[in-house]
């Protein structure tokens, strides 16, 4: 037999040498017993004889005939691991055969369950781990343990290790002891492999393990109400090295309900909880806190659980006001309530939720935070900050006002400068809330934002209320406003449902007469247009430019696109001019839909003389009196008139095609259905949708719709749009720093390109312009700003996407494989979760790039 | 899913050569046409012209007014006579028997506004005028032929309508007493009687001044129109009070006239807008926006068999054919 790293008879010398000074008499005769038992076991085959050495061992155990034997004591502490050594050792099928009727096995098994539960337990291990492979003796051994579990003694053995130590206690047993209790689920998936039982799998065992914690717990509690000392670091320490294994969920998960309910009305099972934390080995602290603060559904209770121990232990403060707050951030809304609960319940705790909020409105403010912190995490803290608000009151607040403020500006400011909407919109949301809660007085900072899931989540945090009833409180206000709505809808019902009964009595006899009066179409009845506006392009330019008719000046604006593409001759010959004057149009009046009349009439200039507009707008976009709102119009115009000019039937023949007699109605309603509708009139799909309904069809194959082709006008300019937007990127003016602060349209700049490269798909001069984006994109690929590492990735993407597969491989190799580690790089280490996912399409857009080479070359 | 209403119907036909915006329209009662439908019209150049409906053509030009516009036309139920009203402030009284066209009368008005007048047969040979009276916001009422003044209705001091702008004489079946529905400029309708000179009730329906109204006796329930968005339908109880019975709001504002078909199955509006509305009178349910003018309508006329007639700044007259009389 194998023994394993023996303590445990080292332990047994050094505590049987004092004993053996004391009781020499007693002991010559256990030990002889013993010697003599084992010996007999070892050798004999006589089933009686066994039997009798065994039951005389057994009165040793727990005899209830005659506690007081005196040598019990150093039977339990000396011989009886060796007993069971020698019982394992004869374990075999034959051997306990020798008694038929099962005698035997029960009088083994007997010896494990019953003697002292520490030893047994260490015994069997040993045992099992020694043994090898699938065996009896093994399977044996499992099925043991498996009985050992169900009938609670591990909980036993805990307490044996929780009772008021008489005898001095030794660390390098406890811990062998805590070693294995906790690595059963390990040990025996070792010894087992395909035949563990399902006791043995950690989900079962740890849940089970946290069910013995609580009986141990409640037998220590019953200790301490009969007036003895006990400790629970035994359990402590188990309840560490579990979490640390990361099993926090399945053995908390039965733990914290269990005693979120013990703890409710008794201040000793408070103590023991308390103690139970504090005594939790610090490496394993943050392990249990945070298993804790998980799995505690509420503030109070956690409070009940931990007591004082943030202000007491450092460790702890640490990891509940640092580590869980600013290190971490994939912990739920609710975690972050109970926790931030926690701080706030308690006097004593208190100065630390200040002292936490503080470090949360430095971090919130810290510019290179925002840059280069992923979003998630911003997220994380924002809504710290919002439950912070919302637990401290109106003094805490007035003392530290001057520091919130200063924080609060520095990071709405260095929000409001990202280019992502999302973080610009947290920093508005914390501000409108900071500011309402330190001057609740004074006139509100409100900014515009949309109203999302995330706002409205984030605004709910922020209502001051009782914190524990903050789950309940998300749902009230949706079931506040259902409650409300339904009273208003029903009298509008019941209005509605007067009306006509009403009428029948007004009229006489007229009853049928509704029948005979069907309505004729009156989707023609719109708002009077003034009859203002003018009918030639050069009008409408005079009317942009010098009218002072408020009314001309709406009209020739909301006539323009039509007028374009009626009169593509008259609009060449002003083109250029028209794009300056739309480029430098003012809103004068307050006007529905004023950018979008001008992007589309922009466009629609643009459509009709691409070289000469693109070439001025590009120009323009690196000119020096211009606002950035007009450098990204120019953006979105090209990439707009790109897509317009690449589609298959551009608008402009549409537009001839389009009933001549409708005027000018009709032009804006089918410049607005621009995109991909495939543009046949209303009229004719209602007529194709009768022909077909009232057609009968013998066979029915799939309905072919005539693909009309035409030239792709975008291939003759594409250069002229994306070029010259390349040229001057590096070069700051005055007004216009695009490496610098203007990283938005930096931004915006690596979109539009990425569409333009992608729109040139299938052109001549797709090569070139994917080499010179390709450069383009090496010289700023670490840019800090995500938005901008987003363009960029979509740019590769339209490059893999729109240059041909031989092209890409004869021209741009070293471009590609340049690109190639550079976006796998991104796709791991990237803060941004869009970032990584573009990136990883990139990747497999290359991927597939390789399989359709290899794939040519193979046959 | 809205069912595909059918579009709306063109124009049957259309008149052209009144050389002038269109005013006032009248068709003459089937009874003294004889089998040749006949239409008034009144242009802003003080003409007013007979149309025959058959050969579509000008059948006479009465020149009467002195080149201001006529405003209102009427046809007297006795023998073929025409009263026309021009803002040379006369009121013209032509007789058309056996193709003569001469005027017979005249009435000195005091009124240089816009206000039509109104008129009331009470008997072989007597009926009664109502026509805007000297002082702004007066009517005045008089006998015909006699030319007699019945009496001025003038608001009470603190009312203070303004001018009155559209007048509608009735009266009931049962009773002989004339009533008098005025709207007037501050968008209020006012109901007179007429033998007692007092304002029976008033009601303020709109906020702009009323521009037109008809009245439906059978059915106790009159509308109007006015230079705002909204058509109001109002309806007289037994105790002789107006209340609004409905409003209907417009897409764009301004009415200038608003007719009821003599069936009493629908009504017509005259739109500021170029189009003619056409609404179920009961109801009040849309039925039609007739498109087809490119200048305001000025009015709204219906023939006894059911034909519709409207007249626009842009000197056409529209002749529609919808829901046919049953």
């Amino acid at each position: 037999m194998l023994r394993s790293p023996a303590r445990r008879p080292s332990a047994d010398s050094s505590r049987a040498s004092p004993l053996s000074c004391k009781m020499d008499p007693a002991l010559s005769a256990v030990r002889l017993t013993v010697q003599e038992a084992i010996h007999t076991l070892s050798s004999s085959e006589d089933v009686g004889h066994i039997l009798s050495t065994l039951g005389t061992l057994k009165r040793y155990l727990g005899g209830t005939e005659d506690p007081a034997l005196p040598e019990k004591e150093e039977f339990t502490t000396i011989h009886f691991s060796a007993i069971l050594r020698c019982l394992v050792s004869k374990l075999s099928p034959g051997w306990l055969e020798l008694s038929p009727d099962g005698q035997l096995e029960q009088l083994w098994e007997s010896f494990f369950l019953d003697g002292p539960p520490d030893q047994a337990f260490l015994v069997l291990m040993e045992a099992i781990e020694s043994t090898a492979g699938p065996s009896f003796r093994l399977m044996k051994m499992a099925r043991l343990l498996e009985i050992f579990l169900s009938k609670g003694r591990v909980a036993a053995l805990m307490e044996e290790q929780c009772r008021p130590q008489t005898k001095p206690s030794f660390p390098l047993f406890q811990e062998t002891l805590l070693s294995k209790v906790v690595g059963l689920p390990d040990r025996l998936g070792n010894s087992l492999q395909q035949d563990n039982l399902t006791q043995f799998l950690p989900q079962n065992y740890f849940p089970l393990l946290g069910q013995e914690v609580v009986e141990v717990l409640k037998a220590v509690v019953n200790f301490l109400q009969g007036g003895l000392d006990c400790s629970v670091s035994f359990v402590s320490r188990v309840l560490g090295k579990v979490c640390i294994q990361g099993r926090k969920k399945e053995i908390l998960g039965v733990l914290v309900p269990q005693l979120t309910v013990l703890t409710q009305d008794s201040c000793l099972w408070q103590r023991v909880c308390w103690r139970l934390v504090e005594q939790v080995p610090d490496r394993a602290v943050e392990a249990v806190l945070t298993g804790l603060v998980e799995a505690a559904p509420r503030p109070e209770v956690l409070s009940r659980l931990l007591g004082n121990l943030v202000v007491k232990n450092k460790k702890a403060q640490f990891v509940m006001t640092r580590k869980l707050l600013f290190l971490q951030y994939q912990h739920t809304t609710p975690m972050l309530q109970s926790l931030l609960g926690y701080l706030a319940v308690d006097s004593q705790r208190r100065p630390l939720l200040i002292q936490v909020l503080k470090e949360l409105l430095e971090t919130w403010g810290n510019s290179s935070a925002v840059r280069h912190a992923p979003l998630e995490q911003q997220c994380y803290i924002s809504k710290a900050i919002l439950v912070c608000l919302a637990h401290l009151g109106e003094p805490e607040l007035q003392d530290i006002q001057d520091e919130l403020l200063a924080s609060m500006m520095a990071g709405v400011k260095c929000r409001l400068d990202s280019s992502l909407p999302p973080v610009r919109r947290l920093g508005m949301i914390v501000a409108e809330v900071i500011s309402s809660r330190i001057h609740p007085e004074g006139p509100p900072l409100k900014f515009q934002y949309e109203d999302d899931e995330m706002s409205r989540e984030m605004l709910a945090l922020a209502t001051p209320g009782p914190a524990g009833a903050c789950s309940s409180e998300t749902g009230g206000p949706s079931l506040a406003s259902v409650v409300t709505e339904t009273p208003v809808e029903t009298p509008e019902k019941t209005v509605d449902s007067d009306v006509p009964s009403v009428q029948p009595q007004g009229s006489d006899s007229e009853l049928d007469s509704d029948d005979e009066f069907i309505p004729y179409d009156m989707s023609g009845d719109k708002e009077l247009k003034s009859s203002k506006e003018p009918r030639y392009i050069r009008d409408c330019l005079e009317a942009l430019t010098t009218s002072e008719d408020m009314e001309r000046w709406e009209a020739a604006l909301n006539v323009l696109e039509g007028l374009v593409y009626r009169s593509p001759e008259a609009t060449r010959e002003v083109s250029v001019e028209l794009a300056k004057v739309l480029l430098h149009l003012e809103e004068k009046t307050c006007m529905a839909e004023f950018e979008q009349l001008r992007q589309r009439a922009l466009v629609a200039v643009t459509v009709t003389d691409p070289e000469q507009v693109a070439k001025y707008l590009t120009t323009q976009f690196y000119g020096l009196n211009y606002s950035l709102r007009q450098r990204m119009d120019i953006l979105d115009v090209l990439v707009l008139a790109a897509q317009a000019l690449s589609r298959p039937r551009s608008l402009q023949r549409l537009s001839q095609h389009g009933p001549p007699g409708s005027g000018t109605l009709c032009a804006p309603a089918l410049a607005s259905s621009q995109p991909g509708n495939a543009a046949t009139p209303d009229w004719q799909v209602v007529v194709e949708e009768r022909i077909k309904s009232k057609t009968r069809r013998f066979s029915k194959g799939c309905p072919r719709r005539e693909l009309t082709g035409g030239p792709n006008e975008f291939n003759s300019v594409a250069g002229y749009f994306f070029f010259p937007l390349l040229q001057h990127f590096d070069r700051p003016l005055v007004t216009f720093d695009l490496l610098g602060d203007d990283q938005l349209v930096l931004g915006r700049l690596a979109h539009t390109l990425a569409s333009l490269m992608y729109l040139a798909v299938n052109t001549t001069v797709a090569v070139p312009m994917g080499k010179a984006l390709l450069e383009f994109v090496w010289a700023l690929r670490f840019h800090v700003d995500t938005y901008v590492r987003r363009g960029l990735l979509s740019a590769v993407s339209s490059v893999l996407l729109s240059v041909p597969t031989e092209r890409l491989l004869g021209d741009l190799p070293d471009e590609l494989l340049e690109a190639r580690s550079w976006l796998a790089d991104v796709a791991e280490k990237d803060v941004d979760e869009d970032c990584r996912e573009l990136a990883m399409r990139a990747l497999l857009l290359l991927e597939r790039l390789r399989d359709k080479l290899l794939s040519i070359s193979s046959p | 899913m809205a069912a595909p209403f059918p579009p709306p119907p063109g124009p049957r036909f259309v008149l052209r050569g009144t050389q002038s915006p269109v005013n006032t329209l009248h068709f003459c009662p089937a009874s003294q046409a004889l089998g040749n439908p006949l239409l008034f019209s009144g242009s802003q150049s003080g003409l007013v012209h007979i149309w025959s409906l058959q050969t579509r053509r000008t059948v006479a030009a009465l020149n009467g007014h002195k080149g201001q516009g006529v405003t209102w036309l009427k046809t007297l139920p006795q023998g073929h006579q025409l009263l026309s009203q021009g803002r040379d402030l006369r009121l013209c009284l032509w007789d058309l028997a056996e193709g003569r066209n001469t005027i017979m009368d005249t009435v000195q008005l005091d009124s240089v506004g816009f206000c039509k007048s109104s008129v009331l047969a009470r008997g072989q040979l007597c009926w009664m005028l109502a026509v805007p009276g000297k002082g702004s916001d007066e009517v005045q009422i008089l006998e015909m032929p006699s030319k007699t003044s019945v009496c001025t209705l003038k608001p009470e001091a603190d009312a203070k309508p303004g001018m009155p702008m559209c007048l509608g004489l009735w009266q009931t079946n049962s009773s002989p007493r004339p009533l008098l529905l005025a709207g007037y400029e501050d968008g209020s309708v006012t109901l007179w009687d007429i033998l007692e000179r007092k304002v029976c009730s008033r009601i303020a329906c709109h906020e702009e001044p009323v521009m037109g109204l008809d009245f439906d006796s059978q059915k106790a329930k009159g509308v109007s129109g006015s230079a705002g968005k909204v058509l109001a339908v109002w309806s007289l109880d037994g105790q002789q009070s107006l209340q609004v019975y409905k409003t209907h709001e417009l897409t764009n504002p301004g009415i200038a006239e608003v007719t009821i078909r003599p069936d009493h199955k629908i009504l017509a509006t005259a739109g500021w807008d170029h189009r003619i509305r056409v609404f179920h009178w009961r109801t009040m349910k849309p039925l039609a926006v007739l498109a087809f003018h490119s200048a305001s309508v000025y009015c709204v006329a219906f023939a006894t068999d059911g034909l519709l007639a409207a007249g626009s700044k842009d000197q056409r007259i529209s002749i529609w054919s919808l829901y046919p009389c049953s």
